[in-house]
């Protein structure tokens, strides 16, 4: 089992706290004058994303996290895993629904997805930052209402509901931020 | 602000060259003598809690000072005159908010002085670095026992480390992981020191610390006594809950000092830390004799800090360890 003692942790150091995987974004010496010194940590999981404060005596040793990351195109869904393949060794990984979370309701294939895997299984899938979806659903706008900043809701082809400008019609493909899932144009 | 250039600003520079030009009127005034010591030396500090950086002379290991104490205490024992020095100090794996690898120090001793005297004469120092700023310095006193006592309601020299745990259990303390009944009262006592005693220190004012533990004698004398527990005569000088000094009623026996680097080193080797090497010239200065003193070292980057009302000691070093 591979350790990091303290005088090892830095940022972005990935380590396992309550089982979890997380990866330190803030260390800070804690020393009481000539003392015995800790260490101040925060961290954040990288399964739930959130952030942890933990202090260690110093000199103590903490489990490593085999954490890595890569870039892998999103293949399919067969309903229980969503399949990714690593573009240049087109070796394969399942990811299940947990590891998949959010980046479900923007991805219909062939996407270029950031994938963080924990001792060589899928943990989490990030989708790009921007995806362009056809509008699979969405009420017909009112001729000539052009009020600023009006909205309707749309259903997008991977069944996602955003919200968008009232010209846009059904078939129109968008640009979408999938960081706070907000319409960006047409494209 | 581009990578080849200071994070500090000019004005926290001109307050850092005021602030050394004031140090040394302050000792020119007293006839306190400015000396020099090496930085580079063939023996590492023994300090269980300290980790000296290595290097190498001529493919032999040599060590950055931690502090230039035992190099001072020899010229002590020669000339037996009060002295001074502003040096540079170099420790591994310090480093955050208020610690950088290498910091400037100012340590001085004094003949014929005990800790009161010089806990007054550092107070006289910060409060002559603090004319024309606006801040009238107030200072407090407390004796490592009364603050534990007025914070956590018990008697930091008669306690253990299973009475702490249980302490820290009992009034939700935060308990570091790795620390357990079997560490040392020591580390206890000083992670139960940063989060409430140091807690309870005026924000914005000075506190001296003092009368610690005698196991947390460092290089002070202990002070042994029939009614009450043994103290070390050491002190640390707070602001707020930032560590600023630490000084001693130096201890000059050789044989004591001798044992406690030993045991020093039986400390390492249990925390799987390399042993120092003992420092021959050191023990024989004090066979020699080192006059009945006391002696300080302040951390000058921090006092800049309060001088200049900084956050983060990168404020006010020209280059931090990110950018040395």
């Amino acid at each position: 089992m591979a350790t990091y003692s303290t005088n090892q942790f830095k940022n972005g150091l990935k380590i396992i706290l309550d089982g979890d995987p997380c990866s330190i974004t803030e260390n800070n010496v804690v020393k009481p004058g000539k003392g015995q010194a800790f260490n101040k940590v925060k961290a954040k999981n990288l399964r739930t994303g959130r952030v942890l404060e933990r202090t260690f005596k110093s000199t103590e040793s903490v489990e490593a996290a085999d954490v890595d990351e890569m870039n892998v195109e999103y293949l399919y869904s067969d309903g229980e895993s969503w399949h990714f393949m690593e573009p240049t060794s087109f070796e394969q990984y399942a990811a299940d629904e947990v590891a998949v979370g959010d980046a479900v309701k923007w991805i219909k294939g062939q996407e270029v997805c950031v994938m963080t895997l924990w001792d060589g299984a899928p943990l989490t899938i990030t989708p790009p930052n921007f995806v362009e979806l056809t509008v699979a659903q969405t009420d017909p706008g009112l001729k000539g209402d052009t009020a600023q900043g009006a909205t309707k809701p749309a259903t997008l082809e991977t069944g996602t509901e955003v919200k968008v400008p009232l010209f846009v019609n059904e078939g129109d493909v968008l640009k979408i931020d999938t960081r706070n899932g907000e319409y960006v144009s047409r494209a | 602000m581009k990578a080849w250039q200071s994070k500090a600003s000019k004005e926290i520079l001109l307050e850092r060259a005021l602030m050394l030009k004031n140090v040394r009127a302050f000792f020119d005034a007293r006839d306190v003598i400015e000396v020099e010591t090496p930085l580079l030396s063939r023996y590492s500090t023994s300090d269980p809690h300290l980790d000296s950086l290595r290097t190498s002379f001529r493919e032999q290991d040599c060590y950055l000072n931690t502090s230039p104490e035992y190099a001072m205490k020899r010229l002590l024992a020669q000339w037996r005159q009060p002295i001074y020095q502003v040096c540079k100090a170099f420790r591994d794996d310090e480093l955050g908010t208020i610690h950088n690898p290498e910091f400037t120090m100012l340590e001085w001793y004094r003949p014929g002085f005990d800790m009161q005297q010089l806990m007054s004469e550092v107070a006289v120092l910060v409060k002559t670095l603090f004319d024309n700023s606006g801040i009238e310095p107030v200072f407090e006193y407390l004796s490592y026992q009364q603050a534990f006592e007025n914070t956590a309601g018990f008697d930091p020299h008669r306690t253990t480390s299973d009475e702490c745990l249980q302490f820290a259990v009992d009034n939700h303390v935060e308990i570091p992981q790795g620390l357990t009944a079997a560490d040392d009262v020591s580390v206890w006592l000083d992670w139960l020191l940063t989060q409430l005693v140091l807690p309870a220190f005026k924000t914005g004012g000075f506190t001296f610390l003092y009368d610690y533990p005698a196991a947390q004698c460092a290089l002070a004398k202990i002070a042994p006594s029939l009614e009450q527990a043994a103290v070390a005569k050491r002190f640390e000088l707070f602001f707020g809950e930032i560590e600023l000094a630490n000084g001693f009623y130096e201890l000059t026996d050789a044989d004591e000092q001798l044992n406690r680097f030993q045991q020093d080193n039986q400390s390492r080797k249990h925390a799987a830390k390399e042993a120092a090497r003992i420092d021959e010239n050191f023990i024989s200065a004090l066979e020699h004799g080192l006059p009945d003193c006391s002696g300080v070292a302040v951390g000058l980057d921090r006092l800049l800090m309060v001088l200049t009302g900084a956050t983060f000691i990168d404020q006010v070093l020209s280059f931090s360890w990110e950018r040395a």
